[in-house]
């Protein structure tokens, strides 16, 4: 191997240098990340174990597992676990369908097709703060400040007070969150398609196959791997959900929209329960790192 | 499939016309709470919510900018701007110079624990950053760094994203190129910093776009972070004039569009590597 040749023509000074090259330079990235990633995992995990009141830092008491069975015995835990999951296994399958339709409207390579992708894609590149705000204001329950309110009342229907009712509000989130992020998968599954050889859709279609049957039977089995991929993503990012309840509902209502972070929020810097806190954020960890080795294997097995 | 010239012609019109309407209509709908909000924002106060049924509520009709020069004397725009940006630059930092030496040297050197610091760098990338907010608090706390410009950007310098970002770029560049180097007579560091980066443009310019949006866009640790007006992002300032009377609908529209354009011109030039960034590792900061 040509390789190892110029390797061996290499001075030992210079191997030497570049052991203590190596680890010079990545000793500031590793630095950063012990300081600010591995220690505050550390310290979730250790403090779960502990009565750490943020008011009273001189009292901070190990407590076992007391903590862990004062969570699984809270009420409103389990509640935010539910919203939770609620919100992901309705907006992972909304979000990434739509997504796909988004990708099969703007794949084509025609000219200008760049602008219909900037469409899509805009409401991804505006924060969720703008947007939460905005669609606060477009939920409003009145036909005469809510646009969607507006919008239902010309063809005879509502008015919906979308964020302040228990069985709407999720849902409303719901909505809003799919529409802001879909152009994000769009993007991931424009790269998938472009990786489908176009013979196979020419052989489909001399084997007189219809576009719907191309789009079952080559683009969906083309996309598998993509699709695996969205999905993983996707379902991770519906678990963090904290913001949009945040800014638009404050949990409510009825707690409806509560959250496991929004639940660790509360907890931690609302209610100064710290050590609590952690406790539920080391559960929501694990439950994170469980859900997503799960999808790993079940996307390597096929 | 025998089809006549004509008849294939038509039909690649007809597929054209197809297109571009489905595309228009469809497009129009998807952006039009977008759209709402930038026309609202030259509104006066009084339109915003006349004639919601109507077209007309997209069209300023009365057009005004009285709603930004509102936004500009509630909010100090040179402060907040300040802050983001200097958040931005110092994360950028990080990432940039930081995140491309390691993911430079996992790539391509042997060194101690390069075998444990790869496998770390990956087992991090999907931690959620939610999950550890409050031990990264209390470290802040300690250090006497809450709402001060070091707590806002130190903590996020590093991003295990980028890193592997850089990692797998740096492994497909060919190491004749450094073997050559290194014959010259050029040093490890030197060779980093005179060969590969410039040969790396991509990839520094996708991280570059990547972390930009993001942290422009970012909530929960400028939020958790800081805690009076003068540490205050472009987000935080938008979120807070929301709750802030007087409500005035249309300055808080001005407020959120000011807040989304530059973005939206960022993307429109850098779109080419936002991406790809997305779809090399389907990150997002």
């Amino acid at each position: 191997m040509a390789n190892t040749e110029v390797k061996a023509m290499r001075r030992p000074e210079y191997k030497r240098g570049e052991k203590m090259a190596g680890s010079i330079m990545s000793l500031p990235a590793v630095l950063l990340l012990l300081a600010f990633l591995v220690v505050p995992i550390i310290y979730t995990i250790y403090y779960s174990f502990f009565k750490y009141q943020v008011m009273r830092p001189d009292s901070i008491t190990f407590h076992g597992i007391t903590n862990y069975l004062k969570l699984f015995g809270d009420k409103d835990f389990w509640v935010a676990l539910k919203n939770t999951v609620y919100f992901t296994v309705l907006v992972v399958p909304i979000q990434c369908v739509l997504a796909l339709a988004l990708a099969m409207l703007v794949t084509s390579k025609r000219r200008g097709v760049s602008i219909f992708r900037t469409m899509y894609f805009s409401p991804q590149v505006t924060s969720m703060v703008v947007i939460a705000i905005l669609w606060t204001i477009l939920y409003n329950s009145s036909a005469t400040t809510g646009l969607i309110n507006a919008f239902l009342k010309n063809m005879g229907m509502g008015p919906v007070d979308f964020l302040n009712n228990p069985k709407t509000a999720m849902n409303s989130i719901i909505f809003m969150s799919a529409w802001q992020g879909a152009g994000y998968q769009m993007m991931i599954f424009l790269a998938g398609l472009n990786g489908i050889p176009a013979e196979q859709y020419e052989a489909a279609s001399v084997d007189g196959a219809t576009k719907v049957q191309q789009f079952l039977y080559v683009t969906i089995p083309g996309l598998m791997n993509t699709i695996k991929y969205v999905l993983m993503i996707t379902l991770i990012q519906a678990m963090k959900l904290f913001t949009q309840p945040y800014i638009m509902t404050k949990g409510g209502p009825q707690n409806t929209t509560k959250t496991l972070v929004f639940y660790i929020y509360e907890q931690g810097f609302q209610k100064g329960n710290f050590g609590y806190a952690c406790t539920a954020a080391t559960i929501f960890f694990i439950i994170v790192v469980v859900l997503s080795l799960i999808v790993k294997k079940l996307t390597k097995t096929s | 499939m025998i089809k006549s010239k004509s008849s294939m012609k038509r039909s690649q019109t007809l597929g054209h016309v197809a297109f571009y309407l489905g595309n228009l209509i469809i497009g129009i709908i998807f952006v039009s709470p977008l759209l709402w909000m930038i026309a609202s924002s030259f509104k006066p106060e009084s339109d915003i919510f006349a004639n919601m049924t109507s077209i007309m509520t997209f069209i300023p009709t009365n057009f005004t900018i009285e709603n930004y020069m509102e936004v500009f004397g509630r909010l100090n725009i040179p402060q907040v701007l300040f802050n983001t940006l200097s958040y931005i630059a110092i994360v950028l930092l990080g990432d940039l110079l930081f995140g491309s030496l390691c993911g430079y040297a996992l790539a391509k050197m042997k060194f101690r624990f390069r075998g444990l610091i790869l496998t770390g760098v990956i087992a991090l990338m999907s931690m959620p950053v939610e999950a550890i907010l409050l031990p990264l608090y209390i470290e802040m706390a300690q250090l006497g760094w809450v709402n001060t410009m070091m707590g806002l950007t130190i903590p996020f310098m590093m991003n295990c994203f980028s890193i592997y970002m850089f990692y797998s770029y740096f492994l497909d560049i060919p190491n004749d190129l450094i073997e050559a180097a290194a014959i010259d007579g050029c040093g490890p560091i030197k060779t980093f910093f005179k060969i590969i980066m410039p040969v790396a443009k991509t990839v520094y310019a996708t991280v570059f776009i990547l972390d930009f949006v993001a942290r422009w866009n970012d909530f929960m640790w400028p939020f958790l972070i800081t805690t009076g007006e003068n540490k205050r992002t472009v987000q935080l300032a938008v979120q807070v004039f929301f709750g802030t009377q007087p409500i005035h609908y249309s300055a808080i529209m001005a407020a959120l569009t000011l807040a989304s354009i530059p973005m939206l011109i960022m993307y429109i030039f850098m779109q080419k590597y936002y991406v790809q960034g997305i779809a090399s590792t389907g990150i997002k900061g």
